[in-house]
């Protein structure tokens, strides 16, 4: 692995805006913050599955990706980044590398007629060229393929070297940002500017939930000069060092990119969130406040509280009518990172339970904020053998599981109601709107016929009586906050 | 006699392609409380996994030996080893498959040996079979990596003939990786009305067709049984479908003595009608009512469908089996093939597929192809839905990939009653685009004159010199 990779990967554990990092000591802080993996019981992406999900909603660049099939073949338009225009980032892009390429040591050379087919069919804005695990293996210099194609065709192409054996999905998106930080933002300038333009960092618009936020800031008369990535441009990535403030979403996904930027450029930075009523409101406040401390106009705060009361109370009254069919419901939040606190205080507000929520992939400062919203020492689980959990969910100790993908089959198994509330969802949840959908969805889940249905025992099977599941040793799920 | 030809494009731009190590876990899936394991960094198994899952609706318990960098330059057989004692512990699989990939490929390691050492030393594997098939993600495709993992279980878990080896009245089948669960049930079903027990290898009929289990199971749901496969050379025939299963096959024959025959395709009358006459020959019986009943019925469904198969023109992208195979049946049903890409091109019925050229590419060229051709159906997996829309053309989703569609492990596409449901399908997708006739479709609603001037004048012209 070249040199400058290996120095960039421990930059960036040396991260001075976590708050992990810096709480750690001096020896601790060396060896860098990726936990090691377990052969045979780990699940998650690599880097390069990381840095693809930070850069691929960028819609209107060709994102080639250098290795052999599997890397590319098996994991392209796998997500619903939603585009309001091109469609380039869905192209699926591989050099394929073949065994020939490999032994012969043709990788660059076929990496660099690559990048001139995509050009001479698609003519993109850019190319954003990944790295992957056998190019590196192979000594494969991706960077100076891309600096000669750059200069050759005119057509910025972007090195992202983010091979997957570098690390976890999180150290990819990092990598990402990082290639944004070097090759891409600065490198355009605005046709105009002006003082409420902010970024927003960490936001994929994964079914077109930017959409659910952007009319309230177009209502503030806040323009959204670069949303980092989802619905992106290449210019408005590339021209994002001139926005007032920069919204960090995805907690610590792009905080290198966040920071960064503020010690470039001086862009001061916020980690918010669109997920919940409450947090939104406090997303548009802080936003308010800090554009106007960068030279907005005063009123901006004025406008922004008046914004936020008649939205929650909209809102409010839309759910109104869930409360009575959803109180008392327990759920089972199961999912790292921000999600599972930002919907927390929405679904308690209807009355419903949390049994438990996960906080694998949460940060201290995460736990912190579910402790504060649960009051005391919440049932937090890091996680749940999904043994377990289907002798938990079937045992009926939860009325619905929201989680992502993996465990869906855990709880449609055991025959209990579940919401997909992770990246391949098919519903936009951000904003005020999108706690309506998410809450109406909730309903229409609990609310269906089908499971009483399901749960009933073939007539047959009655006479034997209660169906045997083993739910040895299993905790119960409690009620929390 | 079609020319197959390998587009020299550095670049493949929207892959047909899935990865042989897909295809070798999908195989894995196959056996009866196995686990398949890729040997590679954790992309490698997460990419996969998240494929299936969308593809089959089902929980996939696929796992890795995530190699890291210090693996990646030390070698791998020490997270093998730690991966397998895992699994071992964790899940007691009967059965654990490893595919390798890519990146332990490049690095040249020698994980056979590696595997044979582990199995060695650790008292605690006894209990569970472990199968290596080396599937680099640099060659081949689904084809070739479901064909090496089949040869790899063959080669280490079949007891190869010997004296004390009494027949039985069983037929083993190899089936391809293009076969669903439903097709599956189909031959079983066949197989089983001559008096013949089969076994299938891999049978991902149960582990894969979806259905709900009585409690949490973190190994495969079903699948071939580890005994089942030890008594293969019990058989008194093989029956492998698609040329990738020919080397399975030859492996099983030169292990056991048991004859095999390769079926190049079981989608279509003609090919039916072969393998129920085998059997019947096999068995010495009639062929029950059941069957001349299907296939009554099959024939009566190419009378009724082929009115909106002729003259039909149809692009078609899949891996060579499959790609022959729907090549065949629609050119068999009056609709003419345009277009033809496979995925790899080693398969030697490429040639015979009835279209001049073979492209061994990807969908682009699906879509380039397509378009020039003025296709009026795109027939290829999911990942076909964007030239698809571009072009305006509808799409049949076959294959693998087919995430955005359920029921796939339910499609049948062999013997007569998987054929029959075939020509429904293609049939009523041509019907749903038909519509009622309207005047302008005929140009004027004069009539046009018999003869145009341009063709008055050559017709004179040639009444001259006569």
């Amino acid at each position: 692995m070249a040199e400058s990779l290996n120095a960039k990967i421990t930059a960036l554990f040396d991260e001075p805006g976590c708050d992990t990092n810096v709480a750690k000591g001096e020896k601790a802080r060396k060896k860098g913050c990726s936990k090691p993996l377990q052969p045979g019981a780990a699940a998650g992406g690599c880097a390069f599955d990381g840095a693809k999900i930070a850069l691929q909603p960028i819609t209107d660049v060709v994102h080639l990706v250098h290795g052999p099939l599997a890397c590319e073949g098996n994991g392209w338009d796998n997500r619903h980044a939603a585009t309001s225009g091109p469609e380039l980032y869905r192209i699926g892009a591989t050099t394929d590398l073949t065994e020939t390429d490999i032994i012969m040591g043709n990788g660059e050379k076929r990496l660099y007629r690559a990048i001139r087919e995509v050009i001479e069919r698609y003519t993109p804005p850019a190319i954003f060229v990944y790295s992957t695990c056998v190019p590196a293996l192979i000594g494969d210099d991706i960077h100076a393929v891309c600096h000669h194609a750059t200069e050759k065709f005119g057509t910025p192409c972007i090195p992202i070297n983010a091979p997957g054996f570098v690390g976890s999905k999180n150290l990819g998106n990092k990598l990402a940002g990082e290639a944004l930080l070097d090759h891409v933002i600065g490198t355009m300038e605005p046709e105009c500017s002006t003082p409420t333009d902010i970024n927003i960092l960490g936001e994929y618009n994964l079914s077109g939930e930017l959409w659910q936020v952007k009319p309230l800031l177009a209502q503030l008369g806040i323009r959204l000069n670069a949303c980092i990535t989802g619905d992106a441009r290449y210019h408005e990535v590339a021209t994002a060092h001139r926005a007032r403030v920069n919204m960090m979403v995805c907690s610590t996904a792009l905080i290198n990119v966040a920071r960064k930027m503020e010690e470039r450029w001086g862009i001061p930075y916020f980690e918010g969130s669109f997920y919940g009523i409450g947090d939104t409101s406090d997303a548009l406040r802080t936003l308010a406040r800090m554009l106007v401390a960068r030279g907005a106009e005063a009123d901006l705060i004025d406008r922004t509280e008046d914004l936020i009361s008649a939205e929650e109370q909209r809102a409010w009254n839309r759910l109104e009518p869930y409360r009575e069919r959803l109180a008392g419901k327990r759920v089972l939040l199961y999912t790292g990172g921000v999600k599972s606190w930002s919907i927390v205080s929405a679904l308690q507000e209807m009355g419903m339970v949390i049994v438990s929520t996960s906080v694998r992939k949460s940060t201290d400062n995460d736990k912190q904020k579910i402790k504060d919203l649960m009051g005391g020492d919440a049932h937090m689980v890091s996680s749940i053998p999904p043994r377990e959990m289907y002798a938990q969910l079937r045992r009926g100790d939860a009325d619905i599981l929201l989680s992502g993908g993996r465990t869906q089959f855990v709880a449609l198994k055991a025959r209990t109601p579940w919401l997909d509330i992770n990246q391949e969802r098919h519903h936009a949840f951000a904003g005020y709107d999108g706690m309506v959908t998410l809450v109406r969805e909730l309903d229409a889940s609990l609310s269906n016929p089908v499971w009483e249905d399901v749960r009933r025992l073939a007539p047959w099977e009655q006479e034997d009586g209660e169906a045997e599941f083993d739910d040895e040793g299993v905790p119960a799920l409690v009620p929390i906050g | 006699m079609a020319t197959v030809i390998q587009r020299r494009k550095a670049a493949s731009l929207n892959p047909l392609k899935s990865s042989a190590p897909l295809g070798a876990a999908l195989a894995y899936l196959g056996i009866e409380k196995g686990i398949p394991l890729f040997h590679g960094a954790q992309g490698c198994t997460s990419f996969a996994l998240v494929l299936s899952v969308r593809h089959f609706k089902e929980a996939i318990p696929l796992q890795t030996t995530a190699m890291d960098e210090v693996a990646t330059v030390l070698g791998g057989a020490s997270n093998l080893e730690e991966a397998l004692l895992t699994l071992a512990r964790r899940m007691k699989p009967g059965f654990i498959g490893v595919a390798t990939t890519a990146l332990v490929e490049t690095r040249g390691e020698d994980s056979e040996g590696d595997l044979r050492l582990i199995m060695e030393r650790n008292p605690e594997l006894a209990e569970t079979k472990v199968v290596l098939a080396s599937t680099p993600d640099y060659a081949g495709a689904l084809e070739e990596g479901w064909a090496s993992a089949t040869t790899a279980i063959i080669n280490s878990l079949v007891e190869p003939w010997s004296p004390s080896i009494r027949s039985f009245q069983q037929i083993n089948v190899l089936p391809g990786v293009h076969q669903t669960p439903a097709d599956i049930e189909v031959l079983r079903e066949i197989i089983e009305s001559f008096g013949f027990y089969p076994v299938i290898l891999p049978d991902i009929s149960y582990s894969l067709d979806g259905h709900i289990a009585e409690s949490w199971v973190p190994t495969s749901l079903g699948g071939t049984s580890l005994s089942e496969i030890a008594n293969m050379a019990r058989a008194v025939h093989t029956i492998a479908i698609g040329e990738h299963m020919r080397t399975p096959a030859d492996t099983l024959t030169a292990m056991t003595g048991v004859p095999a025959t390769v079926f190049p395709t079981l989608t279509g009358l003609e090919p039916s009608d072969r393998l129920v006459s085998l059997l019947a020959r096999l068995s010495l019986r009639p062929v029950p009512g059941r069957l001349r009943r299907h296939r009554a019925q099959l024939v009566d469904a190419m009378l009724d469908g082929h009115f909106y198969f002729g003259g039909k023109k149809v692009a078609i992208a899949a891996d060579p089996d499959l790609l022959f195979s729907l090549s065949q049946f629609f050119a068999g049903m009056g609709a003419s093939v345009v277009t033809a890409i496979a995925s790899t091109g080693g398969n030697r019925n490429l040639q015979r597929i009835p279209v001049e050229n073979v492209i061994v590419g990807d969908l682009t060229d699906l879509e380039d192809g397509a378009a020039q051709a003025g296709a009026d159906l795109l027939v290829t997996h999911s990942h076909g839905r964007q030239a698809a829309a571009r072009l305006g053309v509808p799409l049949m989703r076959v294959g693998f990939p087919i995430f955005d569609r359920l029921g796939v492990a339910h499609e049948e596409t062999v013997g007569y009653r998987g054929t029959r449901s075939l020509i429904f399908r293609v049939a009523n997708q041509f019907l749903g685009e038909s519509h009622e006739h309207r005047p302008e479709d005929f140009g004027s609603a004069i009539p046009a004159p018999v003869i145009t001037t341009e063709e008055g004048r050559h017709a004179s012209g040639t009444f001259a010199t006569h």
